[in-house]
């Protein structure tokens, strides 16, 4: 069996997907962890630019449409997520979550 | 009389709460204004919705008459005008008590950042409400992910809302959690649309077969749905996130937020997956929210502080909801302990609504929220004290409050399907809810011969905690026609056989 075109890229976008998740889990700056989400989410995209391709002759709109809307959504998750991490700078001095930090106040 | 049975009101839930939220933004001086406006309105919206579900069945609504697969379609049945309702009535109460708290200058943490709070509240507490009804209505499991993002950036905004250190990395910590359970959401979507070419939730419905390809998807969606609902042991963020925040904050999140991805999962495993799901992950669902009973209710026990309290409160309560899928694995009683879940969301939020306004009150007025140092307090705000006790009487379940005839269903369900492990979970956490209760009466009916100084709480925020409260009591005294409603275009795989 000959390896289709798109199940490769499919695949690759499985791949960015653990990549992202590990080093969300495992990076402790959040600028890494940010980048980890970002990696985690061209994945899925990549994931579904793959799905379209595989409709002849023309690509399937559909997951592409779903593409675009969630780059929209990553867009604003990155910028909201980079002004809350410079917000956990400014007020604990590093840019890193601070760990056991329940009781606050 | 027409008008108002053909109006689209489906679309008035959302688009009222969005636009408010863009003239809260422009117009702050009127934002509590128009916040109240809007919510009165959605609520109006939401109660043309239920008249028009329960006279003629579900429905459905090509926004734009585009129709299904160009645009996007709303639906409503029993289930989502129930979660509706819910999220209407609290959006309410939550609205009048915000105006008050943002409003009072008297007001105890006299931070810098206390305009600041007024400023930004209505406008993102808007697009949490649009997104909220926009997640109950949605018919596509595209559009469930899209206004599960958007919900889930209000909710992340308003928990940072106080600017202070712990509320910030709470908020960070819930941002981190919060996207990467979406992404595992849409990559489930990604993995569905790739198996069977829509993401109709009602198309989907006949197609998905058990395979790798959908058990790959459900297990992405579950672990998203999972994370971001905060069940045991995902629930780390949540007694930080949701007690930092301002009062109608920690109000919103608890009692609405984490019910929206209790509501997806409903949906998922009983619509989309009913062929799919196996009894082990039933079991290991209710292993979990076993888990969550068990050791949130324990952790409760031991807060030094009312809010983080009243916070893991709320985990061990969700535990409850897990129950639901273990428990309708027997035919038998599977409508029963459907409903019953159901049930179990509607009386928690009110309860949970009315206790975290309860414990703002006290914190409001003693300047602090540690238990121990609470006595006297009944003595100076007997009204916030009298709903913290009767949103208690809801979450241990005793009658008639709603918190009862939930955990009564659940019973029902549990011991007539002879599973008695189960039953007796339920009863273990009703005691250890009784004890977490109590702790805090204990401390606040204690009389104290010299009265502490205390600031003064705003009539406004006394009653709209003891409303809730008393409405989540007397939940329980008119079950039969919210359950009588859910049975509208209740999913087929919670049917009996010979039941329709």
């Amino acid at each position: 069996m000959t390896l289709e075109p798109y199940l490769l890229y499919a695949l690759a976008g499985v791949g960015l997907f653990a990549i992202g998740l590990y080093a969300l889990i495992a990076r402790t700056h959040l600028l890494r962890k940010i980048l980890a989400l970002n990696v985690m989410g061209t994945g899925v995209f990549l994931f579904l630019v793959a799905i379209a391709y595989r409709s002849e002759p023309v690509a399937d709109p559909v997951p592409q449409a779903m593409v675009l809307t969630g780059i929209v959504v990553s867009v604003c998750a990155t910028g909201l997520a980079l002004a809350l991490a410079h917000r956990v700078q400014t007020t604990t001095g590093r840019m890193v979550l601070p760990e056991n930090d329940e009781s606050g106040a | 009389m027409t008008l108002w049975n053909t109006a689209p009101w489906l679309v008035w839930c959302i688009v009222l709460p969005l636009s408010a939220g863009i003239l809260t933004f422009l117009f702050r001086r009127a934002a509590p204004w128009i916040g109240i406006a809007s919510a009165l309105g959605s609520a109006i919206a939401v109660a043309g919705l239920a008249a028009q579900v329960m006279h003629s069945g579900p429905l459905r609504y090509s926004v734009g008459g585009w129709g299904v697969p160009l645009g996007i379609d709303l639906r409503a049945d029993g289930l989502s005008v129930l979660m509706l309702v819910m999220s209407a009535v609290i959006a309410v109460a939550v609205s009048v008590y915000a105006a008050c708290y943002f409003s009072d200058t008297d007001a105890a943490d006299k931070h810098a950042a206390q305009a600041h709070q007024r400023a930004y509240f209505w406008p993102l507490w808007m697009f949490l409400l649009a997104g909220l009804n926009g997640l109950f209505l949605a018919a596509d499991i595209f559009h469930l992910y899209v206004t599960l993002e958007l919900l889930g950036f209000a909710a992340v905004s308003l928990a940072a809302l106080a600017g202070k250190r712990a509320a910030v990395v709470a908020a960070m910590r819930y941002l981190l959690v919060s996207l990467s359970g979406s992404l595992f959401f849409l990559f489930g979507v990604a993995i569905l649309y790739a198996a069977y070419a829509t993401v109709d939730l009602t198309a989907l419905a006949g197609k998905v077969q058990p395979g790798p390809l959908a058990w790959s998807a459900l297990a992405l969606m579950a672990a998203g749905l999972l994370i971001k609902g905060a069940v045991f042991p995902l629930h780390f963020w949540l007694p930080p996130a949701h007690a930092n925040a301002p009062t109608p904050v920690s109000a919103l999140l608890s009692a609405l937020v984490v019910k929206a991805s209790f509501y997806i999962l409903l949906r998922l495993w009983f619509e989309l997956f009913s062929a799919v799901v196996t009894p082990a992950t039933a079991t290991f669902l209710g292993l979990l929210g076993a888990g969550a009973i068990l050791w949130g209710s324990a952790q409760a026990l031991h807060q030094p502080r009312l809010k983080l309290l009243v916070a893991y409160s709320t985990v061990a309560q969700l535990g409850y909801l897990m129950l639901v899928f273990p428990l309708t694995q027997n035919a038998g009683s599977a409508l029963t302990a459907w409903s019953a879940c159901v049930y179990f969301v509607l009386a928690h939020a009110c309860a949970k609504t009315a206790m975290f306004l309860a414990a703002g009150n006290i914190a409001h007025a003693a300047g602090h929220d540690r238990i121990a140092d609470l006595d006297g307090i009944t003595q100076a705000l007997p009204l916030s004290v009298a709903a913290f006790a009767l949103a208690g009487i809801s979450l241990i379940g005793l009658p008639p409050s709603g918190g009862f005839i939930a955990k009564w269903m659940l019973l029902q369900a549990a011991i007539g399907s002879g599973e008695w492990g189960w039953a007796t979970l339920i009863l273990a956490g009703s005691l250890l809810a009784v004890a977490y209760v109590l702790r805090v009466l204990w401390h606040a009916f204690t009389q104290v011969e010299v009265a502490r100084p205390l600031h003064r709480v705003p009539r406004t925020m006394e009653w709209s905690a003891l409303a809730l409260s008393l409405l989540a009591v007397l939940l329980g005294l008119m079950a039969a026609r919210p359950v009588e409603l859910l049975r509208t275009g209740a999913p087929a795989s919670i049917h009996a056989p010979g039941q329709t």
